[in-house]
Parts: structure tokens; C-alpha cells; sequence
């Protein structure tokens, strides 16, 4: 059985312009200590369709509809008070910026604690302990003299290091991660999710990367999903999709991608800007900025449906499979980001 | 931190020298003279100029209120003598003030305990749901509490709570520990004198901290570490009081040291209606009769109280807010 199980979720916002579906009709499945990497440009729906699984979205303005199955019960359907018991306990979050999700009135040290109290029942020293432990294993030097900072002592790195700590502290199943990378620099990027990479090992949780960087996907993620418009347009496996992505947007983000082994004058981009959400595009909500696009893709939305014959490699595309190698052939030699 | 209370302590003096400074020349500016007053109607050039010389108003201003300065210094000023006597019933000024400050202490901080009361749970709750029915209310309440002169409600609540129901007393004080013989005393007694009083004086201040509470706490509950807070799985009411009202009550405080300061301007109103012999009463009477030292002495008890609740205060922020460093 799969760890999560998110099956045709729907979440609508009402705002003063009217309703906002920022999540339509999301499935993907998470299996126990693999990663999953979520991958868009912003207001895609990756960090909304994360909020709505943990119950994070604001009670007045949100619906929501689907299932969102944790080791089969269902997350949005169970009682309030049972989906506390298992957040930051089975299920922890990191967030994006780590200059503001820590609390600047409360030393490091006692929001750890606090994490630790809220699901075990132990004794002040046991939680500073293993507050400290977990703090030692997130590399903060001299964690002993650095429980008692305040967050405002810590560099943006190591704040999230501390949020990384604080989200394993309970030893979670499923850790989502909203963009852990996004707010730092280069080389921290990379400390952060070598430390990932090396707690999930230690720990065996499964990871939910959320980002919009391919780079991050391809270094860590076992399956990737690719959102646009609040829709999945492409789910397969982290090889299938760097060796056959299967869909123009998909296509699109990989040429945007510097390549190493290629020598490009200027890096391709997808032209136009991202769908209302408001008001989206009718068929496929990619046409409009599509180069392959007919007439069908205007007023027929693809399903999601196996392109390459592979039951693990799901795409939403009308064109042909013919032409979508040949497309697949013209990236893999570097031609595809002149062509674009 | 040590170094920051000297260096604050050296500017409340300077601030002190100022105020008072002001303070005389603006007496002086006043078009009366004082020494007819004093003197008596059927006086004589000769009496008056005796009258002039006793009081001291025959010299320049500026002479004057050094006489005054160096009589502060001089006797320490809490000194009996410190502030000199009344022109009026030549009563030592400190006594007054000894005897008057406690009245308008425990108008203006049971004031405040009464305020905080009313706005915390209201501007909370009002955050909570916007919109809603409460919210609502709140803002009608807000508006009369800024609009309705305290002058205006204390008259209302007067005849309403005191004349017409009988609940409250009319115009008297009760002293807490030692009540002239033949009157009522005790912190019962003193409570229930004070409470009408209280509430019109808290009624504007309430007002406004519904309003600041209310935008604190909205603000405080769309932060980031709130959201971590909930992910971490704990409970709504651990979210409100240990991260939410934690970090949106921080400004409050600040605004409460100032508010406290200058609810004493407030009070000398409230005084009025109530007859309460306290400080702001004294210091209407004494401009009324051209009475410089009482006058005076008012408002050195005010600087004072106004430097010394403002250093408490930026100390007692820097205790609560970490980020804040005293230097």
C-alpha cells in the first residue's frame, strides 16, 4: 500500500474576483522512504495541493474535495483533532523561507521542545535531549551553546536546518518540503539537500519536494510530477522523465535547463505567461503558449494517459507518439533548445 | 544595558529642564497678574509690591525659575520643601502632591488593568472573525469610545448608575489604606468609588486597542511561524497564546507605556466630573487661581512619572522581544 495516496484532488479558493481552482483534480502516490518530487512554476498549485493534504489552508475561504489517503486513512476527511495528532508527528513540513517560519520570541532550543511535547509524552530533559541530538544531526555547530538562540542568531541556512530538525524530531513517515532551497544560496542549496538526502537515509521517512528547479529533481526525486495550470501534466518515474519526457511544458522546462555538455548563445524559454486560475484556458490549459499546438487542443482537454507505453509514465498531450520521439530525440541532442 | 539607563537618564533630565522651562513661560505669557490677585482688592502700590516680594514675582522669569531649580536640587527633590508653598493657602507643595498623586495613580493604572481587560478579549475575538456579528459590535463601540467625550459619559454614568439605580456612589473617593476617620476605606470601598471612574476613563483607550489589537492579531496569525506552528500539529489555543498573542501583543506594550503617560492628561477630566481629589483636579484649581508652584508641581510630579514609565517600559520591551538590544 502506498504511504499517500492522493486521488482526484480538487481545492477551490473564494476570493473577491471569484472562485480560484488552485488544485484540479491532483492524483499522485507516495511510497514509504522513496521522494517525490512536485515540479512547476508558481501559482502551478504544487504548494497549495501540499497545504490542503496537511490541512493547512484557511478554513474560511477554502473547498476542498478528494482524497488524500494516509497509510489508508483519509487526511481530509478525518477529524480535526486526529489530523493534529499526526502533523508534525507522521507527517512534517518545511517551508520555504526559513528567515520567517520560526517564531522570533522563542529561543530554538523551546521551539523544539514544544515540537517534541506535542506528540510524546516525556520528561523536560528527555525533549532538550533529543531536541539536542536532532540538532547535532542537522550540523549546527555547537548545538549545546546554540539551543538557547533565538532564530534571529541564525543564518538563513541554518534556520532551515533548524526547521529540518524541528520536521524529523518525531521521527515522520512523510516529510514535505515546500521549496527548501529556494530562499538560500547556491552552496547552501546544496549543504540542505545533501542533509536531506543523508537524514532520509538515517530516518526512512518519504520526501515530497516541492520546487521549480529540474536540478533539485533530478538529484534527489525517485518520481516526479509535473504540474501546470493546477492540473498533473506529466507523472513518471525520475529516469522515464529525464530520458522521455512525454509533453511540450515538460519539454519547455528541460531546455530552460543550462546543460553542461552543450553550448547554447541564450537558454530557451517558454514564451507567454501562466494560465488564470480564475478564469483557465479551454482544452488544454497549455495551448496557448504551446508551439505544437492544433485545433484539437483548443477545445478538447487531453486525458492523462500513458504515452510511452509505460503503465509508470503518465502524460496529458494530444500530440501523436511519433512525433513526440522525434521531439524527445531533438532535446536529447541539444537541437531542441534552438528550435524552441 | 547599564550604560543605556545612564544615557537615557541624562536625556529624561534634559527633557525635564525643558518641560519645566516651557511650563514658566507659558505662565508668564498669561495676561493676568498674579500679585493683584494675591494682594487683595483694597491693596495699595505699597502691599502690592510686599505681595510681589513675597512670592518672589517681582524678579525676571528666568531668575525666578532658577530659584526654582536650585530650591529642586537643594532639598532633594521629594524633600518637603523641595517644591515650595502654594500662593494660595502657602501649603507646602509636596504634601499636596503626597497626599493627591495616590488618587490619580489608582485612577489611571486601575484605568488601564480596566481597558486591557476590555480590549484583549474583544480585539482578539474580533480578529478571529472578521465580519461576523462581534466584530462588528466591536467597531460600534469603538467608534462611541473615541467619539464620546469623557466629560459626556461620566455625566451619563453618573446619573444613570449612581442618581437613577443607586449602584454606585456620586462624587466621593474611598482611600485604600487610610481613610480620614468617618469615611468609608479599604480596597472594597475603594473599588467601588473607583469603578465608574475607571470605566469612563478607559472607554477611549479601549476603544483604540480594540482597533490595535485587532489589526496585531490578523497580521500576527497570517505569519509564517504560525503556519509552522500549526504544522508542527499544535493545538488552536497553544497557536493563539503561545505564538500568535505572544509576537502581536509585543507593540501593545509599547504603546501602553505611552498611553499610561499620557492618560494623565486624560485624568484631569475625569477628575473633575467625579470630584476626586487628585492631581489633575489640583492642577485645573491652581491655573484657575494663578497658583505657579502648585501648578508647577504638578507637572514635575508628570515629567517624572512620564520619563521614569518610559524607561520602564523600553527596558521591560527589550525583556520580551529578543531582537531587542539596549544600547
Amino acid at each position: 500500500m502506498a504511504l499517500l495516496d492522493v486521488r482526484d484532488l480538487h481545492t477551490t479558493f473564494r476570493t473577491d474576483d471569484g472562485l480560484v481552482k488552485a488544485v484540479d483534480g491532483v492524483s499522485f502516490t507516495v511510497e514509504p522512504g522513496q521522494t517525490l518530487g512536485i515540479v512547476g512554476e508558481s501559482g502551478s498549485g504544487k504548494s497549495v495541493t501540499c497545504l490542503t493534504i496537511m490541512g493547512l489552508n484557511d478554513r474560511r475561504s477554502a473547498i476542498t474535495s478528494g482524497q488524500a489517503l494516509f497509510k489508508g486513512a483519509d487526511l481530509l476527511a478525518m477529524p480535526k483533532n486526529q489530523l493534529r495528532a499526526l502533523r508534525g508527528n507522521e507527517i512534517s513540513m518545511i517551508f520555504q523561507d526559513p528567515m520567517t517560519s520560526l517564531n522570533p520570541v522563542h529561543t530554538i532550543g523551546r521551539q523544539l521542545v514544544e515540537a517534541v511535547h506535542l506528540h510524546q509524552d516525556v520528561s523536560r530533559s528527555s525533549a532538550r535531549s533529543q531536541s539536542l541530538d536532532v540538532l547535532k544531526a542537522v550540523g549546527i555547530p555547537n548545538a549545546e551553546r546554540r539551543i538557547d538562540d533565538y532564530p534571529h542568531q541564525f543564518s538563513g541556512g541554518m534556520r532551515q536546518r533548524v526547521m529540518i530538525a524541528m520536521a524529523l524530531i518525531n521521527h515522520p513517515d512523510l516529510l514535505i518540503a515546500d521549496e527548501p532551497t529556494t530562499a538560500l544560496d547556491v552552496t547552501t542549496q546544496a549543504q540542505i539537500l545533501k542533509l536531506m538526502d543523508t537524514l532520509q537515509k538515517e530516518y526512512g521517512s518519504a520526501i515530497v519536494m516541492i520546487t521549480h528547479d529540474l536540478g533539485v529533481v533530478a538529484e534527489i526525486a525517485d518520481d516526479v510530477v509535473v504540474m501546470y495550470g493546477a492540473q498533473v501534466v506529466e507523472r513518471a518515474t525520475a529516469e522515464e522523465l529525464f530520458a522521455r519526457p512525454s509533453m511540450p511544458y515538460t519539454w519547455g522546462l528541460l531546455g530552460s535547463l543550462p546543460r553542461i555538455d552543450h553550448d547554447v548563445e541564450r537558454l530557451a524559454q517558454i514564451p507567454g505567461t501562466p494560465p488564470s486560475l480564475l478564469n483557465p484556458p479551454p482544452g488544454c490549459r497549455f495551448h496557448p503558449r504551446c508551439t505544437y499546438a492544433m485545433s484539437i487542443c483548443q477545445s478538447e482537454q487531453p486525458p492523462l494517459a500513458s504515452a510511452t507505453g509505460s503503465e509508470t509514465h503518465l502524460s496529458r498531450c494530444h500530440l501523436d507518439p511519433a512525433t513526440r520521439l522525434t521531439e524527445i530525440k531533438k532535446l536529447e541532442s541539444g537541437h531542441f533548445a534552438e528550435v524552441t | 544595558m547599564t550604560r543605556y539607563v545612564i544615557r537615557r537618564i541624562l536625556w529624561a533630565l534634559v527633557l525635564f529642564v525643558v518641560v519645566t522651562f516651557v511650563s514658566y513661560v507659558i505662565f508668564f505669557l498669561i495676561p493676568a497678574d498674579p500679585v493683584k490677585l494675591f494682594a487683595g482688592r483694597q491693596a495699595t502700590p505699597e502691599d502690592m509690591a510686599r505681595a510681589a516680594a513675597f512670592y518672589g514675582l517681582d524678579q525676571p522669569f528666568y531668575v525666578q525659575y532658577w530659584k526654582f531649580l536650585s530650591r529642586l536640587v537643594t532639598h532633594g527633590v521629594i524633600g518637603e520643601k523641595a517644591l515650595g508653598f502654594s500662593f494660595v493657602n502657602r501649603q507646602w507643595i509636596a504634601s499636596g502632591v503626597q497626599s493627591r498623586a495616590p488618587v490619580t495613580a489608582s485612577l489611571v493604572l486601575g484605568g488601564a488593568v480596566m481597558w486591557m481587560i476590555l480590549a484583549v478579549p474583544i480585539g482578539i475575538v474580533s480578529a478571529l472573525r472578521p465580519r461576523s456579528l462581534i466584530d462588528r459590535g466591536a467597531t460600534v463601540f469603538v467608534l462611541i469610545g473615541i467619539s464620546a467625550h469623557p466629560v459626556f459619559l461620566a455625566l451619563i454614568f453618573l446619573y444613570i448608575f449612581g442618581y437613577k439605580l443607586h449602584m454606585f456612589p456620586i462624587g466621593s473617593y474611598a482611600d485604600f489604606f487610610n481613610p480620614p476617620p468617618g469615611q468609608a476605606g479599604g480596597p472594597l470601598q475603594w473599588a467601588w468609588h473607583m469603578f465608574l471612574p475607571w470605566c469612563t476613563f478607559a472607554i477611549l483607550f479601549a476603544a483604540l486597542y480594540v482597533r490595535m489589537i485587532r489589526a496585531s492579531v490578523i497580521e500576527t496569525m497570517n505569519e509564517d511561524y504560525v503556519r509552522t506552528a500549526r504544522a508542527k500539529g499544535a493545538p488552536e489555543w497553544v497557536v493563539m497564546r503561545s505564538h500568535i498573542l505572544r509576537n502581536a501583543l509585543l507593540p501593545i506594550v509599547t504603546m501602553l507605556g505611552m498611553d499610561i503617560a499620557l492618560g494623565l492628561g486624560g485624568a484631569v477630566f475625569t477628575e473633575s466630573v467625579y470630584s476626586l481629589p487628585g492631581l489633575g483636579q489640583w492642577a485645573v484649581q491652581s491655573l484657575e487661581t494663578f497658583d505657579l508652584p502648585v501648578t508647577m508641581g504638578v507637572v514635575v510630579f508628570a515629567t517624572t512619572a512620564v520619563l521614569v514609565v518610559n524607561v520602564i517600559v523600553d527596558v521591560l520591551y527589550a525583556v520580551i522581544d529578543p531582537r531587542i538590544k539596549l544600547a
